[in-house]
């Protein structure tokens, strides 16, 4: 009865979540990338984490901003992995706003692996008067920032589009197939040949859009690898020891004439 | 209400338990008499405990790290993710957590309303948690607040706006809950205060939870009176304690793939973007827990009407022990009322989907029929019923399946095999 009951409720809340493809038929899914880090035990392509880090620094990093990482992130487990050789380097390259110092002056300094990415511009109304009134998002959380992940910002990066007959576009203004309204203030930045990768892969859209979406999904979660491996150890565990207590209850009832 | 006294063995013990009977206390617990035939669906209060606990314990360690400033928040949750040891898992332990707590509150309460245990004598520990639940909801919606997000900030802004539907005074109480002319930093600081707070007031609604259950026991499947201690009833320990271990740990299964497999997959992408008070996010929408009474807030086109019907979905819960006219407990006897539970939980089931819907077309109209049903269900379904219903046959007790008179002597065991 109680079976036959809960069947009925699944039938109807099934009935239910099918009105829900009518309702959004008009939205573009993004492409379904089959993404090393997907899955219980996915994690990052070490390489391609590296070359994704290139691609944010000689194009991205121009208008976007990425507060929230260090340069020593660039170096620690799980993520792109350089050696800190080459972390000091990265940091080193960039010149960071210190001080006061005992004049109380501002001064610059080369960066330390400490020091938080660099931003692009002071503010965000100086990053908003600079791209048109659009402010470029800050990159650190923007694949958890949006529905669809990576898969979306891979999506939005090659998607880009000649309008439609029909579709006017102001000026600065640029259609994409993916997002949301279809219109961009972003110009469509990759082109094939962009960034000469250091490993020698070749630097097609594809490939840069693929390597940047994987560097940005790292950004937005570098606890992801030490996250699923421990999870799977917790799951394990937690059967064994449900396994365990499953049989204590079993004998510990048996020692009366009732089921558990 | 323990049936036998208590002597501790040792000296000391004896000395210490004069003056303070905590031994005495933990004897009652242990041997507490429990039903025998109580089903898996009577593990999710000790899973519940287990929730609250896990609540504090997160979140007392998170607050260590958080900063409540509107400036600030943010950038300092990023920080718990980021640079805290371990804090990744502590906060999505932590947000995570909070859904899992709805989940079992939810199953709790079906519970309670599918083997009647909300009637008498046992209303009062139906009262106490529905306060419980309603303290739940404020610290979970303050809780939501406090990342600093989109969501956070709109969510705010939806909820705190419904207090200016009151007459006359409204304006003024939204200005004083916000601590300022719209939502600012002086909210963010006050949830912050206050959401550290609830957990501990609805600690001290669990003690009272649980002692009120101590007084007439528990009910059971079957929903009859037992006698305690008898051949119907075991102790507590270690009967309920291995099988309310066993139940916690299959959840904890669920509860982990969530927190190491798909963290964020329970919150809204929105509420990564930090807060801003110039663009209004597309769907303000809260979390899924209070979806059901968001989708009768916005059926109603008045906002006052709106406010007025949410509220009263929680507070008619709370006259429901007299609005049920059946004498009879366990819905497993009551034929006709056991189609009406589940048509309840099928349209709660719905008006949480509809909640997260645009309010408009087909998802509106199903909000409003939603709405109806659900308080027919309870202002007119559970006293008529009550009345014209003709009950099955009751056993006379859980060991012995005498039946007061009728056909299927299967019945109390079907009550027992239910898991």
């Amino acid at each position: 009865m109680i079976k036959s009951n809960i069947k009925l409720l699944v039938l109807s809340f099934l009935l239910l979540i099918s009105l829900r493809p009518l309702q959004s038929a008009e939205m573009v899914e993004p492409i379904k990338v089959d993404w090393s880090f997907k899955g219980l035990t996915g994690t990052f392509d070490r390489a391609a984490l590296q070359r994704g880090f290139q691609v944010y620094k000689e194009v991205c990093a121009s208008c976007h901003s990425m507060q929230y990482l260090s340069y020593r992130n660039l170096g620690e487990p799980g993520g792109p992995e350089f050696s800190e050789q080459e972390v000091k380097a990265i940091a080193a390259s960039f010149e960071i706003e210190d001080g006061p110092d005992s004049q109380g002056e501002m001064f610059t300094r080369p960066g330390k692996p400490s020091d938080k990415f660099k931003s692009p511009y002071p503010n965000v109304q100086a990053a908003t008067a600079a791209n048109g009134g659009a402010y470029p998002p800050d990159m650190s959380v923007l694949v958890k920032a949006r529905k669809g992940g990576a898969n979306y910002i891979y999506s939005v990066l090659v998607g880009y589009e000649d309008p439609p007959p029909g579709v006017t576009l102001d000026d600065g203004v640029y259609y994409n197939k993916y997002m949301t309204g279809n219109k961009i203030k972003m110009p469509n930045n990759l082109m094939d040949g962009l960034v000469e990768y250091a490993d020698g892969t070749e630097s097609t859209v594809d490939q840069m859009a693929k390597d940047v979406t994987t560097f940005l999904a790292w950004a937005a979660e570098p606890e992801l690898e030490e996250r699923h491996r421990t999870g799977v150890k917790v799951i394990i565990y937690l059967v064994l020891l449900t396994i365990l207590v499953y049989l204590s209850m079993k004998k510990i009832w048996s020692r009366i004439d009732s089921e558990v | 209400m323990s049936e036998h006294e208590y002597t501790p063995k040792s000296k000391a013990g004896k000395w210490f338990n004069d003056r303070l009977p905590l031994l005495t206390l933990g004897a009652h617990l242990t041997d507490y008499p429990t039903p025998k035939n109580l089903n898996y669906w009577w593990t999710f209060g000790g899973i519940l405990t287990f929730c609250l606990i896990t609540q504090i314990v997160t979140g007392i360690v998170l607050a260590m790290h958080y900063v409540a400033h509107a400036d600030l928040a943010f950038a300092s949750v990023e920080h718990i993710m980021r640079d805290v040891n371990y804090g990744w898992l502590i906060r999505y332990i932590h947000s995570n957590g909070a859904s899992m707590f709805f989940l079992a509150v939810y199953i709790h309460i079906f519970r309670s309303l599918f083997y009647g245990s909300y009637k008498s004598p046992r209303e009062v520990i139906w009262i106490i948690g529905l306060m419980i639940y309603l303290l739940m909801m404020a610290a979970a919606f303050m809780g939501y607040v406090l990342p600093w997000g989109q969501m956070s900030f709109w969510g705010a802004t939806v909820i705190t706006n419904l207090f200016s539907a009151i007459p006359l005074v409204g304006d003024s109480i939204t200005t004083w809950l916000w601590g300022a002319y719209s939502v600012d930093n002086p909210t963010l600081n006050r949830f912050f205060s206050l959401h550290y707070l609830i957990p501990f007031l609805i600690l001290g609604l669990v003690v009272l939870h649980i002692w009120a259950l101590h007084v007439p026991g528990n009910n059971n499947p079957v929903g009859i009176d037992i006698k305690k201690p008898s051949k119907d009833t075991v102790p507590f320990h270690p009967y309920i304690t291995i099988k309310d271990a066993f139940a916690l740990l299959v959840f904890m299964i669920i509860f982990a793939g969530f927190v190491f497999f798909t963290p964020n997959v329970l919150g809204h992408s929105d509420n990564y973007i930090p807060a801003n008070p110039l663009v209004t996010p597309a769907h303000i929408v809260p979390e899924w827990y209070l979806l059901p009474f968001y989708a009768i807030l916005r059926s109603v086109p008045d906002k006052l009407g709106g406010v007025i019907l949410m509220f009263s979905a929680i507070f008619i819960l709370f006259v429901l022990p007299w609005l049920d006219t059946s004498k009879v407990r366990s819905a497993v006897f009551r034929p006709i009322y056991r189609q009406f539970f589940w048509i309840l939980v099928i349209d709660v089931l719905m008006l949480g989907y509809v909640g997260a819907m645009p309010a408009e077309g087909i998802y509106l109209v199903l909000a409003r029929v939603g709405t109806i049903y659900y308080f027919l269900h309870f202002i007119v379904v559970m006293p008529v019923v009550g009345y014209l219903e003709k009950t099955d046959p009751i056993p006379m007790s859980i060991s012995e399946p005498v039946l007061t008179g009728g056909a299927e002597p299967s019945l109390a065991r079907k009550a027992n095999d239910k898991v």
